[in-house]
C-alpha cells in the first residue's frame, strides 16, 4: 500500500483543512470498513486519512423535538442499542442492522455508508424514505442536502473537495407513518445485498387509505432509485396486497439491474417485486401502530 | 529514462510513524507504528501477540476479532495508529492469571475447536455477547458470531460451547 | 441433538476403556489461549518478508521479466524470477491423495515461459518489510503476449481448442495421444451395461453439473525457510504433510530430502489444499539470495485464485433397473477441470460412484481436462462429492419414476461384505447397510414434515449416500516410556483437527493407561521416520496402527524385564488390563505405571519406532445424510431447517471428533449445494476471491447438525477405527437437491443451487403448467 500519513483531526476546522490541502489524495476515515478494504485492493492511492472519530459533531446522537440527529461517523450499533430511537424510527434500525456483521456494526456508520455510495448500500433507501437530508460542511460553510440526490454514481456523490459529511438529519415522523427496509442476501448475514427495498407510508387516521408513500430500491441501478411512479400509484390506495401488488410491478419497471456476480436481470427485477410488497406490508403494520 | 533516473518507489516515501499508547489486556502498552498498519498487524508484528489471526484482511471472516473499547471488531479494519488512548484486549488477555475463562473451558470441553485457526476471534467474540447477554439463545448466538467463519466444526460445538459457558457463568 | 449411538457389533463397544471416552485434547489449552504457532505466527530474528507478483492473465506467453527496478530499492534484499528456478524434469509425484509431476509442480510455483492461470506467480520480492516488498512488486515490468484462455470443459476439449501444455501428451485409453489438453481419459467396464440397459425395465440418463469450490481454510498458507550457508534449508510450513513437502521441495529445488528440514506448524485448516507446495520453493530461493529467513504469507484473493480447489466438472449417470428395482446397470460419464496441470481427483471420481451400489454391468469413463485455472488439489473425499451429486440425485429420479422410496432402493441394492466395488475391489467388511438403516430407524426420518410452513415456504426432505475408501499408507512414530508410567509420543502427521487426543488415546487403550498419561507431539522430517499426509482420512487409523505397533514393543521389552525380575522366562508374563502377571505366580503383578517405575531405568531406555505401511484403508466409511429444507417460493431462498447425518467409524476412538468430522464435512457440502462456485468471467478471471462473495456457511447459515455413529469395525485395524475426516462432504449436496425437489417439485441439476437458480427452477415449473 502506497505509505500515507494518519491525521486525527480533533474538530471540523483541521478536518475540513487537512481534506482540502490534499484534494482527492486524502479521505476522511469513518469507520474505515470500506475505506481500508478499497485502499488495500488499490482502488486509489492516498496521501493521508483524515480520522473523524475524535470530533463531537461528527460522533453525536440526539433524538428530540426535531428529530433523530447522527453524527456521519457513528457506529450503527448505536443506533439500534437506542431503543427510544428503535420504537421512532425502526425502518432506519432495518438498514443499520444489516451492514455486515457484529464487528462490522461496531465500526461502520450510516454516514459512512452514505458517502461510499455504493448502489447496494443498505444505509440510504431507509434514510431516502424518511425524508432525511445530508448535512455537508466544508470550506464554504455548512449546508443540507436531500439523502436522495446525496449519490450521483456508483461510488460517487455530491461532496466536493475540502468538504465532509458531518451529520444526517431525520425529521419526526409524521403519525400514522411507518417504514421498513428488507433486503435479499443468499445467505443470512454478511452477503452484499442482491437487491434492498426501502418503503415508508403514512396512512390516514383511519388506517385504510394511504395518504403518502416513498420508495427507494437499492442495488437495481447505479444509485439508490427513488421509485417516484410506483409510490404514487399508492396515494389514495387502501394499503391492501392488491396495491402493494401493483406498486411492485411498477418498482421493478423503475430498476434497472444489471447481471454481476451477485444476481441476474431477472432475479432481480422479480426481487424489487416481492421486497415492494413485503416492506409495504411491514410499513402499513407499522403505520397502524404509530398513532 | 535509464536506471538511475528511474524515481525511487513511494515504498519507501517516509511517513512519521505514529506514537500509540494505550491499554493492552489491561496493561498500559506504548508502540510506534506506520499508519498504513492495521491493528491486526500492529498486534502481531509490532507488539508480538500472535494470537489474533489473519484470514481474509478484509473483514470477512473474524479470524482477527479484538475488543476495541468493549466492542467487538475486526482487527484488520482498524488502524494501529487509531489505538491511542484506547483500551484493547485479545484473546491473550481472556483468561484470568493461571485459569481459563468459562468460555475457554467450555470449548475444550465440548470440542468446540478442531484446527483452532479461527478460535482466538470466536472466543473474543462469544466474551462479547455474554458480556452484553449472559442468556442469549441459540439463535441469538449464531446472529452474533455470524462474522465469525469456521470451516471445520460447522458450528453445532461452538454454540453448545457457548451455551455450557453461559451456564457456568450463572453458576 | 449430536448422540453417539454404536450400533455395530456389542462386543466393539465393551471392549474398550480408552476409546469411546471424551478426554480434553492436550493442545488445547494453547489453541484457546493464543499460544499456539501457526504458519504466519513463526518469528526468527533477521526476518525477511516475501510478496509475489502473479499474472493478471489466465493465458499468456511470457516474453519478458525485468526485476531490475525493484531490486534498485533500498530495503529490498532479493527478488526472483523464473530464471532462479531449477530445471525439473518430468517425473511422477506421488502426494497421497493425488500424483502430478516435479515438472509441473515446479512450473505452477512459478512460471517459465508461460503464464498458464490467473494468479500465476512471474516473480518474488523480499524486503525488509511487507509493505516495501509489495510496493516493489509494482516495479518489476512483465511483458505478456495473451492467448486465448481455456475456461470451460467445452472449450478445452474442443478440436479447435487453445492447446495449454505444448509437451502434454495425454493418455486416452491407453494411447498416448499428443497436442491435447485432455490429459487422461480412463474407462473402467464390467460386464455388458449396453446389453444390460437394453434389457432392463426402467433406464434413466441425466447430466449434472458440478461447480469448482475451495476448501475454504480460513488460515491462508504461510511459509517461512531459511537456506543456509551449509546449504541445508529448515522450512516452517502450514502443510498437511512435511514429508511429502520435502519431496516436493527436494525434486524441485534439486536438492537432496536429506538437506532440507520441514517443520510443521499447526495448520488452520487444510482439507487437501495444503498437500502441496506454494510458497516454500520461492521462500527457500530468496532466503538463498538474500542470506536471511524470508517469511511469505497469501493474501486471500491469492488463496482463491491460486491455489488448488476441488475441480468443478460434468457428470453423466445412466442406471437401469429390473422391474423389483434391483440395478440391471449403471454407466457414468466424469469429466473434471483439473486446472492448469494434470491430476484431477478422476481416479477418486471413479472409485466412489457408484460404491454404495451392487452394479453387475458398469462403465465408467473420466477425463481430467486442463484448463487455464489455478491447478486442482484434493477437497475432502476429492472426487466423490461431485460424482456422487450426480448419483444420488439420478436415484432419487429412479424411486420416483418406480415408486419405490430412497431408502429402501439403497438397502436393496447396498453393498456388503464380499461384493465387488464398481471399479473393481471386493469389499472387506463395510457398514453401508447399518448406516443405512440407522437412518431409516432415526428420530428424523419418521418425524412429520409439513409441505408447507408456516409462512407460506415450501418444506421438503432429502436423503443421500455417500462413501469415501480413505487410504493407508506409511507412518512412523518414536514412543518412550518414562518411569512414571507416562508415555511419550513423537510422530510425523500434521494435526488439522485433534488428532493427537485420538492418537494419544490408541496408545492408551494399547498400554492400559489413561489418555491423560500420553504426551503427543508432533515432529519435524529430521526426527521420525516418513510420514505421509495428513489426508485421506488416514491419519487416526495409519498412525493409529503404528503407535498401537509400537506399544506392542513396548510391552514385549517390558514383560521381559518383569520375567528378569520375577526369575521367570517372558512367556510366563500375561499384559491384560493395563497390568503385567507371572502367570505362574499370579500375586506377582505390577501395573503399567508400577512397572515403569521399577523396571524403565533396569537396563536402557525404553523407546521404540513403530512403522506401518497400511495397505488400504479396510474397506472405507459410508454415510447416509437426510436433511428438511424450506424454499421461500418468492425469493428461492433454500434454508436447512433440520440435518442428521449417519456414518461408520468402525471404532470411534473420540466421539466428539468423530461428530466434529461429520458436522464440518456436513457443512462444507452444505455450501457447495447452496452457494460456493467460483464465478469467472470469459477470460480466466475468478470475480468472487474474497469470503464475501465465495459465500461459504456462518453460524447463522446452519442448524445444528444431528450425529448417528455406526460402527462396524474395521478389520483392517487391531482396533477397528476407519478414517472417517472425509465421508460427511459426499452426501450434502445432492441430499439437498433431493430435498429441494422433495419441496418444489423441480429437479436441480446443477451446483450451487443458490437462490437464482431455485427461482428459475420455480418459473420453469410454471410455465410448464401452463
Amino acid at each position: 500500500m502506497h505509505p500515507f500519513e494518519y491525521l486525527p483531526a480533533r474538530n471540523l476546522t483541521e478536518a475540513i483543512s487537512a481534506l482540502a490541502r490534499h484534494g482527492d489524495r486524502a479521505r476522511a476515515f469513518a469507520g474505515g470498513t470500506d475505506l481500508l478494504v478499497q485502499l488495500r485492493g488499490g482502488r486509489y492511492e492516498l496521501d493521508a486519512i483524515v480520522d473523524l472519530k475524535r470530533i463531537p459533531e461528527v460522533m453525536e446522537l440526539r433524538l428530540d423535538g426535531d428529530g433523530l440527529h447522527i453524527g456521519a461517523a457513528l457506529p450503527c450499533y448505536r443506533l439500534y442499542e437506542d431503543d427510544s430511537i428503535a420504537k421512532v424510527y425502526p425502518g432506519i434500525i432495518d438498514g443499520a442492522a444489516v451492514i455486515g456483521g457484529t464487528q462490522i456494526q461496531s465500526r461502520a456508520s450510516l454516514g459512512g455508508n452514505l458517502c461510499n455510495a455504493t448502489p447496494s448500500a443498505d444505509g440510504i433507501g431507509p434514510l431516502i424514505v424518511h425524508s432525511a437530508s445530508a448535512v455537508i460542511t466544508g470550506t464554504e460553510g455548512t449546508y443540507s442536502v436531500p439523502v436522495a440526490g446525496f449519490c450521483t454514481g456508483p461510488g460517487t456523490h455530491v461532496l466536493r473537495q475540502g468538504e465532509v459529511l458531518m451529520a444526517i438529519d431525520v425529521p419526526t415522523p409524521a403519525p400514522h407513518f411507518g417504514a421498513a427496509y428488507q433486503r435479499f442476501i443468499p445467505r443470512n448475514e454478511m452477503d452484499i445485498a442482491v437487491v434492498g427495498v426501502a418503503s415508508s407510508l403514512v396512512l390516514n387516521a383511519t388506517g385504510d387509505r394511504i395518504e403518502s408513500a416513498m420508495l427507494a430500491l437499492a442495488a437495481v441501478g447505479p444509485t439508490p432509485i427513488v421509485a417516484a411512479a410506483a409510490a404514487e400509484s399508492l396515494v389514495g390506495k387502501a394499503p391492501t396486497e392488491e396495491s402493494f401488488r401493483e406498486a411492485g410491478e411498477l418498482a421493478a419497471d423503475a430498476s434497472s439491474p444489471i447481471e454481476d456476480m451477485r444476481g441476474t436481470i431477472e432475479q432481480r427485477r422479480e426481487l424489487t417485486r416481492v421486497l415492494t410488497r413485503r416492506t409495504l406490508a411491514q410499513a402499513a403494520e407499522r403505520a397502524a401502530r404509530n398513532r | 529514462m535509464t536506471q538511475s533516473e528511474a524515481p525511487q518507489p513511494d515504498a519507501m516515501k517516509q511517513v512519521p510513524r505514529v506514537h500509540v499508547q494505550c491499554t493492552l489486556n489491561g496493561q498500559a502498552t506504548e508502540f510506534l507504528v506506520a499508519p498504513y498498519q492495521s491493528l491486526l498487524e500492529t498486534l502481531r508484528d509490532v507488539v508480538g501477540i500472535t494470537g489474533t489471526k489473519e484470514g481474509c484482511n478484509d473483514g470477512n471472516c473474524g479470524a482477527c476479532t479484538v475488543s476495541l473499547d468493549g466492542r467487538i471488531v475486526d482487527s484488520c479494519l482498524v488502524l494501529g495508529a487509531e489505538a491511542d488512548d484506547r483500551t484493547i484486549d485479545t484473546i491473550e488477555g481472556l483468561a484470568p492469571p493461571g485459569g481459563l475463562h468459562v468460555l475457554q473451558q467450555a470449548f475444550l470441553e465440548e470440542a468446540a475447536l478442531q484446527c483452532g485457526i479461527c478460535t482466538p476471534g470466536l472466543l473474543v467474540a462469544a466474551k462479547g455477547l455474554l458480556d452484553q447477554e449472559p442468556h442469549p439463545d441459540e439463535q441469538m448466538i449464531r446472529q452474533w458470531l455470524a462474522g465469525n467463519l469456521c470451516r471445520c466444526t460447522g458450528y453445532d460445538k461452538v454454540v453448545r460451547a457457548v451455551q455450557k459457558a453461559a451456564e457456568m457463568q450463572a453458576r | 441433538m449430536a448422540t453417539s449411538t454404536p450400533t455395530g457389533s456389542a462386543e466393539s463397544a465393551e471392549r474398550f476403556s480408552v476409546l469411546g471416552t471424551r478426554p480434553i485434547r492436550p493442545d488445547g489449552v494453547d489453541k484457546v489461549i493464543g499460544r499456539a504457532l501457526f504458519g504466519a505466527d513463526i518469528k526468527l530474528p533477521g526476518l525477511a518478508y516475501g510478496a509475489v507478483l502473479r499474472s493478471p492473465h489466465a493465458h499468456a506467453r511470457i516474453l519478458k521479466v525485468d526485476p531490475s527496478r525493484a531490486e534498485a530499492v533500498a530495503g529490498v534484499l532479493a527478488v526472483m524470477t523464473g530464471d532462479d528456478m531449477p530445471t525439473a524434469k518430468s517425473e511422477a509425484l506421488e502426494l497421497g491423495e493425488e500424483v502430478t509431476d516435479v515438472k509441473f509442480s515446479s512450473e505452477r510455483v512459478m512460471a517459465r515461459a508461460k503464464a498458464i492461470y490467473k494468479g500465476h506467480p512471474v516473480a518474488a520480492v523480499a524486503a525488509v518489510d511487507l509493505n516495501t516488498a509489495q510496493e516493489a512488486l509494482k516495479l518489476i515490468e512483465v511483458e505478456y503476449e495473451p492467448l486465448r484462455p481455456m475456461i470451460s470443459l467445452q472449450d478445452a476439449m474442443a478440436a479447435d481448442a487453445e492447446i495449454i501444455h505444448d509437451d502434454l501428451v495425454g493418455t486416452h485409453l491407453g494411447e498416448k495421444v499428443p497436442h491435447t489438453n485432455i490429459a487422461t481419459h480412463n474407462r473402467t467396464e464390467f460386464g455388458d451395461p449396453d446389453a444390460a440397459f437394453a434389457s432392463s425395465a426402467t433406464v434413466i440418463e441425466r447430466t449434472y453439473t458440478i461447480s469448482r469450490a475451495h476448501q475454504g481454510y480460513i488460515e491462508p498458507q504461510a511459509a517461512t525457510a531459511v537456506w543456509d550457508q551449509d546449504d541445508r534449508i529448515t522450512v516452517w510450513t502450514t502443510s498437511q504433510g512435511s514429508f511429502p513437502i520435502r519431496t516436493n521441495l527436494a525434486l524441485v529445488l534439486l536438492k537432496s530430502a536429506s538437506s532440507i528440514r520441514v517443520v510443521p506448524t499447526e495448520v488452520g485448516g487444510g482439507f487437501g489444499g495444503k498437500n502441496n507446495i506454494y510458497l516454500e520453493p520461492l521462500a527457500a530461493i530468496l532466503s538463498r539470495k538474500c542470506g536471511k529467513p524470508v517469511k511469505m504469507v497469501m493474501e486471500r484473493k491469492a488463496v482463491f485464485e491460486a491455489t488448488g480447489p476441488g475441480p468443478g466438472g460434468q457428470v453423466t449417470m445412466k442406471m437401469g433397473v429390473d422391474e423389483n428395482g434391483v440395478i440391471t446397470a449403471a454407466a457414468a460419464d466424469i469429466r473434471y477441470g483439473a486446472g492448469a496441470y494434470p491430476g484431477s481427483s478422476i481416479g477418486a471420481a471413479t472409485t466412489c460412484i457408484l460404491a454404495s451400489y451392487k452394479i453387475p454391468n458398469v462403465r465408467i469413463d473420466a477425463y481430467d481436462v486442463v484448463t487455464n485455472m489455478s491447478k486442482t488439489a484434493a477437497y475432502r473425499a476429492p472426487g466423490s462429492p461431485q460424482a456422487t451429486f450426480a448419483t444420488e440425485s439420478l436415484v432419487s429420479e429412479l424411486c420416483e419414476q418406480i415408486g419405490m422410496s430412497s431408502i429402501d432402493f439403497h438397502l436393496l441394492n447396498a453393498v456388503e461384505e464380499g461384493d465387488r466395488r464398481a471399479d473393481g475391489p471386493v469389499y472387506p467388511r463395510i457398514g453401508l447397510k447399518q448406516v443405512l438403516q440407522t437412518l431409516k430407524d432415526s428420530e428424523h426420518y419418521n418425524s412429520k414434515l409439513e409441505p408447507v410452513g408456516p409462512d407460506g415456504k415450501l418444506r421438503g426432505r432429502g436423503m443421500a449416500s455417500g462413501f469415501w475408501a480413505g487410504i493407508g499408507n506409511r507412518s512412523s512414530v518414536n514412543m518412550s516410556v518414562n518411569n512414571d508410567g507416562v508415555v511419550a509420543i513423537l510422530e510425523g502427521n500434521a494435526d488439522l483437527n485433534g488428532s493427537r487426543v485420538s492418537l494419544g488415546m490408541q496408545a492408551a487403550e494399547a498400554l492400559g493407561i489413561a489418555a491423560s498419561d500420553v504426551n503427543v507431539s508432533i515432529g519435524d522430517t529430521d526426527s521420525v521416520g516418513f510420514n505421509d499426509i495428513t489426508a485421506g482420512s488416514r491419519t487416526t487409523y495409519a498412525t493409529g496402527a503404528a503407535i498401537i505397533k509400537a506399544a506392542g514393543l513396548i510391552v514385549d521389552e517390558l514383560k521381559a524385564r518383569a520375567a528378569a525380575l520375577w526369575e521367570t522366562d517372558a512367556g510366563s508374563v500375561e499384559f491384560a488390563d493395563g497390568a503385567f502377571t507371572n502367570k505362574k505366580a499370579p500375586e506377582q503383578r505390577l501395573t503399567f505405571k508400577e512397572a515403569a517405575a521399577k523396571l524403565e531405568r533396569a537396563d536402557e531406555a525404553i523407546a521404540v519406532t513403530g512403522t506401518v505401511n497400511m495397505r488400504g484403508s479396510g474397506g472405507g466409511s459410508f454415510a447416509a445424510h437426510l436433511v428438511d429444507v424450506e424454499v421461500d417460493p418468492d425469493t428461492g431462498k433454500a434454508s436447512i431447517l433440520r440435518y442428521t447425518a449417519v456414518q461408520d467409524a468402525g471404532k470411534a476412538v473420540h466421539p466428539a471428533y468423530v461428530e466434529g468430522q461429520m458436522q464440518g464435512g456436513a457443512a462444507q457440502g452444505v455450501g457447495w449445494a447452496l452457494n460456493e462456485e467460483y464465478y469467472t468471467s470469459p477470460d480466466g478471471v475468478m470475480q468472487n476471491s474474497s469470503f464475501l462473495d465465495y459465500r461459504m456457511p456462518t453460524a447463522l447459515d446452519l442448524p445444528m447438525i444431528e450425529t448417528i455413529i455406526v460402527e462396524v469395525p474395521n478389520s483392517n485395524h487391531p482396533f477397528g477405527v476407519r478414517g472417517i475426516g472425509e465421508t460427511g462432504i459426499v452426501p450434502p449436496a445432492p441430499a439437498i437437491a433431493n430435498a429441494i425437489h422433495d419441496a418444489i417439485g423441480m429437479r436441480m441439476y446443477q451446483t450451487p443451487m443458490n437462490p437464482g437458480r431455485i427461482l428459475q427452477a420455480l418459473k420453469d415449473k410454471r410455465n410448464a403448467a401452463s
